[in-house]
């Protein structure tokens, strides 16, 4: 099983159902694809999150109707900062998407998708917690796992892996 | 049944309730959950789920460590469960590297992961019991989950933390008498499943406590996220193992057991009907194990025999290569999930090209099924609560990481 090359071209990924239903929606939104190791991976543009989400959920051919994963990657020093993936699961087509959304570092603000899923109301505390990004519309965007008074984001890249002594 | 039903709900704010905390050190929250509760009377009114005691920042660790050094971490996470959380890992960065596994390695892998669930389920039926009175069904769970780690410890040395499987194959071959350690279980379990039946599922209490409890329908289980035998107790028919097969799993006949009452005694059924299709599975793994090696060709990536290190120049550099520096790992993300005894179980693994691992995240079948509980609990009693916590079957370990 030798790797493949990626496919990066949005137009040679159109035969995708999930890309195609969002480029049909907005092509504007979208601000690329990769189709690498069997995954396809869309960039949407982050004011546009949401509204792609509510779209790929409610698609009747295949919906997306469950999100398995939420997280958020850093890529420290470079920009854009924050790289938050949506890993989404269509329970009756069982195919998989994953959505990102690059935010820069001085403002790392992105829509809630917990109006769309609710199961998105811990993986977004938990992002904010560990990471310090903003979720707008999140019904309790509270730290998760470390306590509330704590100092910065351990997750971050520039967090020293001991913490601060 | 009547005097069970759901008493109205008091609104919130009305100075007849109180809030009581539960946990984090209370038996029925396995392990250290804090669960705040307001109350009124017997009655919960609302329900919050707090949650954090036992971060360790895995997730931070595994960015410091080799792609090889994360295995033993991920024992760590889910601790009844690690050959799940091991082989959900090795995939992962199997499928970044664009590595083929060996067939027996697979089904190696596959056999042992069923011994798992059932370790797991075990440990659930046990505890599930004890919480809601039923105090025997513990010592006979334990019985055979004793078997099960000898087994563990048979093969990989270590009762709980196995780390048995390796970036390309396993760790070690079976030793001898393995198989036929596991057949003569396999032979005698089934029996076994049939005495904790016997001890719960026509008992009259068991059903008072847990039928039309802690309810939930599929709409909801899938808008929280849930996964595993708690979204399949709700009616919704999704197996990993069978609809998205992994590491060979397509080379088994199993069935997938599924429920439509949505209550504990539906996720109860669920998981116990798994317990033997677990068994039939691990059956099948034993009758058709194929032979060959355990390990892929890759030497620049797996560890050669210690048998050639010893005696050959070029595998000797290559051993000191891969301990010293780890092995580099082609650009790339990929998000592998298995079906975990608790749900999907999902790592999400990001590399630079480096020999270590960029970001490593565990997607929790825990984590996603907790969110459940408000929904499961509000305005019922407080021991549905106990009921409802151990039919989710979380383990904290894997919610805090």
């Amino acid at each position: 099983m030798p790797l493949s090359t990626a496919i990066t071209d949005v137009h040679d990924l159109k035969s995708h159902p999930a890309l195609a239903l969002l480029l049909r929606w907005n092509s504007a939104a979208i601000e690329g694809a990769k189709f690498d190791r069997d995954e396809m991976s869309i960039l949407v543009d982050r004011a546009h999150i949401r509204d792609a989400c509510v779209l790929l959920r409610d698609d009747t051919s295949c919906p997306f109707n469950y999100l398995s994963d939420l997280t958020c990657v850093d890529w420290y020093p470079s920009e854009p900062r924050f790289e938050v993936v949506y890993h989404l699961l269509s329970i009756p087509n069982k195919e998989r998407v994953r959505l990102k959304v690059r935010l820069e570092s001085e403002s790392p603000v992105v829509e809630s998708v917990t109006s769309v899923w609710p199961s998105a109301n811990y993986f977004e505390r938990e992002v904010f917690d560990l990471f310090g990004v903003r979720f707008t519309g999140h019904p309790y965007l509270r730290r998760l796992l470390m306590p509330e008074d704590w100092d910065g984001h351990p997750l971050r890249k520039d967090y020293p892996v001991e913490g601060y002594r | 049944m009547a005097h069970l039903t759901p008493t109205p709900v008091i609104e919130p704010g009305q100075d007849r309730t109180m809030i009581l905390n539960m946990g984090p050190q209370h038996p029925s929250t396995h392990g250290v959950l804090r669960v705040i509760l307001e109350i009124d009377g017997e009655s919960v009114v609302r329900i919050m789920p707090d949650i954090g005691y036992l971060h360790t920042g895995i997730e931070k660790t595994c960015e410091a460590k080799f792609y090889q050094q994360v295995v033993p971490l991920t024992d760590r996470i889910d601790y009844l469960c690690p050959l799940t959380n091991n082989l959900c890992y090795v995939l992962a960065v199997e499928k970044l590297l664009g590595l083929e596994i060996p067939p027996k390695a697979q089904w190696m892998r596959v056999l042992m992961n069923e011994l798992t669930r059932i370790n797991s389920h075990l440990v659930w039926l046990g505890t599930h019991a004890m919480d809601i009175g039923a105090l025997t069904v513990f010592l006979y769970c334990f019985r055979e989950r004793e078997d099960i780690l000898r087994m563990f410890e048979m093969i990989s040395g270590q009762r709980m933390m196995t780390s048995y499987f390796r970036v390309g194959g396993l760790a070690l071959p079976p030793p001898l008498g393995f198989f036929e350690k596991v057949r003569e279980f396999a032979d005698r379990f089934p029996s076994k499943v049939d005495e904790y039946e016997n001890l719960l599922t026509s008992n009259p209490i068991w059903g008072i406590r847990t039928k039309g409890v802690a309810t939930i329908t599929a709409e909801d289980a899938i808008a929280l996220g849930a996964s595993g035998p708690t979204l399949r107790g709700s009616g919704v028919d999704i197996d990993l193992r069978r609809d998205m097969p992994y590491s060979g799993y397509e080379n088994f006949k199993f069935n997938v057991p599924t429920a439509k009452e949505g209550d504990v005694y539906a996720r109860y059924l669920c998981r116990v009907q798994e317990l033997r299709e677990s068994i039939g599975i691990v059956k099948q793994a034993l009758d058709g194990m194929p032979e060959g090696p355990i390990k892929a060709d890759a030497p620049k990536v797996v560890l050669p025999d210690r048998e050639k290190m010893k005696t050959q120049m070029e595998a000797l550099i290559y051993h000191f290569k891969i301990i010293t520096e780890g092995f580099s790992v082609p650009p790339g993300e990929v998000y592998q999930a298995v079906e975990s005894p608790r749900g999907e179980m999902g790592y999400y693994v990001v590399s630079d090209g480096t020999a270590k691992p960029y970001r490593v995240h565990m997607r929790s079948a825990c984590l996603a099924n907790m969110q459940l509980l408000p929904k499961m609990c509000e305005g019922r009693l407080i021991a549905d609560v106990v009921a409802a916590i151990g039919s989710i079957d979380i383990v904290l370990g894997e919610i805090d990481r």
